[in-house]
């Protein structure tokens, strides 16, 4: 009997499932897909950043006298799912866009997407430099700044060091191989006799820490280039601090700043490592306090970058679509060309040649304060200074792009 | 790399053993007494990790890490104890296999449970509070908490030994293990053994979780790997043996810290980084182990197990009634790119279940009729797409072509993985199969410039007119029929028919002269082959593909598209296809929670139907025939 009982549940159970939410009339839906599940660290702030966004906006009428509404949904951190959950916001959901994606390789199948399908699509996170050069296509733009443009803003002070023996550190896959090529790149252009003495590249999310932070030891690098993150970061910091591996060393180190990967650190935060990142609450502009206010009073929790990417992905959108007129794929894609948007990080545009937001990132040495890792004598680089110029990234491009 | 290097990473790699070891050891025991391949057994290790973490941050200090870690033992043997109490008992009796899927359900569930509770951010603990620093060794730092691995590691596999080998419990595990129904007409009280033995098993996980808080954050991404990492230990060292794990575990860690320590090689006519070996190197351990001893370093022939399920019944040519609905399931098919037209998306997902059903129906060939469980199905499917996508980005050949080579290019992978998969069976096939897949999917991702590594193939798009939704979908729909009913026809065939009589028993079929192996190892390449036109489709479909499509994690969704229609029947692949890629697709939608949900469904189906859905429908069919 009771098992008359479950099976009836099951049933009823997929049923309601597949009815369709009611949607409301009168909005422009943008459709948001993310690895939220793969990649919660970052993306539960991102999506709190959009969610704040969209009230914003809508508080103040919304855009072209409609509100925004957007309708999320998780892609499984896999781009064969992710088109699938595309194809499903644009042809069951009816969305006049779409937006989002974290990981490289997610972000460049949804940008094919989006140029077969001719969907106009923000990508929000992604950092492979492929999305808006190799890759690009006209419906495509990209928010976040890149893995070459973060390496260059490193650049300055990796060069000030005057070490002649790097040995690199990265994650096996499309983000930390091509920040590697990049930093290989730019430091044999600018210093001649580098050296590179060794290169781990453990796979993501399993790193054997004390064996990597060894190897690095053993081969008696003068400097060191890190592109780990998130729990691969926090093992290597920990095993290299117990092994003394970065004593007397200079270590550059992409992302290492943000909060969503410097905080689990707590007090052992590596000092002294040049990075990029987001000191939070060391922003003093007047934009950025009023950012950290309102988002403090609606999630009583301090915002991350995921949340300044999150709440600017939305506020582009909204400067798009007011400057369209329209939610035209076509005029989306012709107003986003120079498009100014003003965010928590200042002023900035998209550019026309490579579809690429000159959003810069803060550089900066990490600090210990009060037990927690923080960034001291830190500089917002705009993204513009260390982008390179149209001419040369439109050669890049592949021609029916533009 | 100078020879005190090389002492050190064994050093490093020894420590990091232990850890594996720990994850091992209680699948191992699980396993050898219930039989039951829990998959969920990463999940309770990550919640060691997440609970000694609250121990130590909460309470702190020494009482809180070290005490904390012996709560935490006994926390996660507790909870061990109610999922065999509360969910696996309910279904021992359903065909073997069946419980991973309710282990499975266990994963997503806890995987939310875990994200609700503790929130999504890696969460670093405190170091060991008396071994925070590091000695002096070999003129480097081995941090003191490493030691103290290196140590524990062989304490408790000496005490496990002990335990199994002296006492009553030990020898009523031996016992179970070698004849657990012997054990049982013995008098001995069989749900209180699986009982402890399961929470034996959990707490271990749980201990080796909570070992690691001073090492690594708790992340939610843990269950996975943990998983991925202990079967491998487990089938090197023999499934059941201790001694088996514990060696195999030392072998792994030892191989991928010397890669490590290797890093990067000039042969001179080109670099090597070693580094990267990292991401196959256990795979490759385990495929070499399981080619030269099929049982594992230190392991035996399992034990015969009588089959405590209901006895399968032969399979039968489709009743006319079945044979009508297939047909007016058909048409309703064909006609529904005309319904479509006010939906378009009822296509694109009419499409990837159409694809999911190739996919289960060609795994259920081997693993029903063929009794043959690949844990490595996805290796053929990425085959079969990586094929056609690599002909059409470098050839510029036509989707004709490269929909014809998809199969091709599957069936050579499958007839070279298969000659050695079919030399196993059981559990040992299983995971040499899944060997292959991570072998294949790493090799996809190492090879950047055939390839695209992890970015994968770009841009392959179907040609006009296969670029409308309508018409690839009845393409996909057509290939989708023949593969079925070819599969079928295969089925009920003398080489079908062969194919089971090796599968119910191997020794009977060789003495009237059937070559068993021979007779596997074709349906082994059939399967392949079938399953690549799936993959075909698939990157068309998507016009991307990455190396996630090999991912281990497709391999295990065509498992549980099996299980879930049913393992005995032929319709219960196209079922269990349906329901489960449509499930995904909707439950996906409905909250933030979506694993979880997902869990939660497919446990209810698991209690509901546990023959599977068809097997389910089937025996309550025959049941209602069969009243006078």
């Amino acid at each position: 009997m009771i098992k008359r009982h479950v099976q009836y549940f099951a049933v009823a159970g997929l049923f309601a499932g597949l009815m369709s939410p009611a949607s409301a009339q009168g909005t422009i839906k943008i459709g948001e897909l993310n690895s939220y599940k793969a990649q919660p660290a970052f993306l539960d702030p991102y999506k709190k950043g959009w969610e704040m966004a969209i009230e914003e906006i809508n508080a103040k009428g919304g855009v072209l006298g409609k509100k925004l509404e957007v309708i999320s949904r998780d892609d499984g951190a896999n781009p064969g799912e992710a088109v699938r959950v595309a194809e499903e916001l644009v042809t069951r959901e009816g969305v006049a866009m779409i937006a989002g994606t974290f990981l490289s390789h997610i972000g460049l199948a949804v940008t094919n997407f989006a140029g077969q399908k001719k969907v106009f699509f923000l990508a929000a996170e992604p950092l492979t430099d492929k999305i808006t050069w190799q890759n690009g296509n006209k419906y495509t733009y990209r928010l976040r700044a890149t893995t070459y443009m973060q390496t260059a803003m490193l650049m300055p002070a990796a060069i000030a060091a005057k070490k002649k023996r790097w040995a690199l550190v990265y994650p096996n896959f499309e983000y930390g191989q091509s920040a590697a090529e990049n930093f290989k790149t730019l430091m044999k252009k600018a210093q001649p006799d580098v050296e590179f003495v060794t290169e781990q590249a453990p796979p993501l999310g399993k790193i054997d820490a004390g064996a990597v932070a060894q190897a690095i030891d053993d081969a008696k690098p003068d400097a060191i280039f890190n592109v780990l993150f998130g729990g691969d970061l926090a093992k290597f910091v920990r095993e290299g601090n117990t092994r003394g591996v970065f004593k007397n060393r200079t270590v550059v180190s992409l992302l290492s700043g943000e909060p969503e990967y410097l905080d689990p650190l707590k007090d052992e935060a590596p000092v002294g490592w040049v990075v990029t990142g987001y000191p939070w609450d060391k922003i003093k502009t007047k934009d950025h306090l009023a950012f950290v206010d309102a988002y403090k009073k609606k999630y009583n929790d301090y915002p991350r970058l995921g949340s300044i990417v999150g709440y600017v992905t939305m506020t582009s959108l909204a400067a798009g679509i007011a400057k369209a007129k329209s939610t035209d794929t076509e005029k989306l894609v012709e107003a986003f060309k120079d498009l100014k948007v003003d965010s928590p990080f200042g002023p900035f545009r998209y550019r026309a040649s490579d579809h690429q937001a000159t959003m810069g990132a803060y550089v900066g040495k990490i600090g210990l304060e009060g037990g927690k890792g923080t960034m001291a004598d830190f500089q917002y680089v705009d993204g513009a200074t260390v982008l390179p110029s149209d001419a040369e990234v439109i050669k890049l491009r592949p021609t029916e792009s533009n | 790399m100078t020879f005190s290097a090389f002492l050190f990473q064994a050093l490093n790699g020894l420590s990091t053993a232990t850890g594996l070891f720990f994850i091992a050891v209680g699948l191992s025991l699980i396993f050898g007494v219930s039989r039951i391949i829990n998959i969920a057994h990463g999940s309770l290790y990550m919640l060691g990790t997440y609970i000694a973490y609250s121990f130590a941050t909460r309470i702190g200090g020494a009482l809180g890490f070290w005490g904390g870690i012996v709560a935490t033992t006994l926390i996660v043997g507790a909870i061990g104890a109610l999922i065999e109490v509360l969910l696996l008992r309910r279904v021992y009796r359903a065909p073997e296999l069946f419980q991973l899927l309710a282990t499975f359900a266990l994963v997503l569930v806890i995987n939310d449970a875990v994200l609700w509770l503790w929130g999504p951010e890696d969460l670093l603990g405190p170091r060991a509070p008396g071994l925070r620093g590091s000695i002096e060794v070999l003129g480097r730092h081995l941090p003191t908490y490493d030691l103290f691995l290196i140590v524990i590691g062989p304490l408790v596999l000496v005490a496990l030994h002990f335990t199994l080998a002296r006492t009553r419990f030990g020898r009523l595990v031996r016992a179970a293990t070698q004849d657990r129904e012997m054990v049982s007409a013995l008098g001995v009280n069989q749900a209180v053994l699986f009982t402890s033995v399961f929470a034996l098993g959990a707490a271990l996980a749980g201990f080796g979780g909570a070992l690691q808080v001073a090492r690594e954050p708790a992340n939610l991404a843990t269950d996975l790997i943990a998983i991925g990492d202990a079967f491998v230990v487990v089938v090197v060292g023999g499934m059941g043996s201790i001694t088996g794990a514990y060696l195999a575990a030392v072998i792994i860690a030892e191989v991928k810290a010397i890669c490590i320590g290797i890093g990067v090689v000039d042969f001179g006519f080109g670099t090597v980084n070693f580094s990267k070996l990292t991401l196959v190197a256990e795979f490759l351990v385990m495929a070499i182990v399981l080619i030269v001893r099929p049982y594992g370093l230190l392991g035996r022939p399992q034990g015969q197990v009588r089959s405590v399920a209901e006895p399968e019944d032969p399979i039968r040519p489709a009743t006319p009634a079945l044979k009508a609905l297939g047909i007016v399931t058909l048409m309703f098919l064909l006609c529904l790119p005309l319904v479509a037209q006010s939906s378009p998306y009822l296509l694109i997902l009419g499409i990837d279940v159409l694809i999911a059903i190739i996919f289960a129906t060609s795994l259920h060939f081997i693993m029903g009729p063929g009794g043959m469980h690949s844990f490595g199905h996805a290796a053929y499917f990425g085959l079969g797409a990586y094929g056609a996508a690599l002909l059409v980005k470098w050839l510029a050949l036509p989707m004709g072509v490269a929909l014809t080579a998809a199969p091709l290019v599957a069936l050579a992978g499958a007839l070279l993985f298969g000659w050695f998969a079919v030399r196993l069976s059981g559990v040992y096939l299983a995971m040499l199969t899944l060997a292959f897949a991570q072998i294949v999917w790493a090799l996809v991702f190492q090879w950047e410039t055939l390839t695209g590594g992890s970015n994968g193939v770009i841009g392959v798009w179907p040609p006009k007119p296969f670029d409308k939704a309508s018409v690839y979908f009845l393409l996909t729909l057509v290939l989708a029929v023949i593969a079925v009913l070819l599969l079928r026809r295969f089925l009920f065939a003398p080489f079908g028919y062969s194919m089971r009589a090796g599968r119910d028993s191997a020794l009977r079929a060789e003495a009237i002269g059937i070559d068993v192996k021979r007779v596997h190892w074709l349906g082994f390449a059939i399967a392949g082959a079938i399953c690549g036109v799936a993959g075909g489709l698939f990157a068309f479909a998507k016009g991307s593909i990455s190396p996630e499509t090999i991912h281990v994690s497709r391999s295990i969704d065509g498992l549980v598209m099996v299980l879930l229609g049913g393992i005995q029947t032929l319709t219960g692949p196209i079922v269990g296809a349906s329901v489960f890629a449509t499930l995904q697709d909707t439950v996906m939608r409905q909250t933030e929670y979506w694993r979880a949900l997902l869990g939660v469904i497919i446990l209810l189906l698991v209690m509901a139907f546990p023959q599977g859905i068809v097997g389910a429908f089937s025996s309550l069919w025959r049941r209602a025939g069969a009243k006078p």
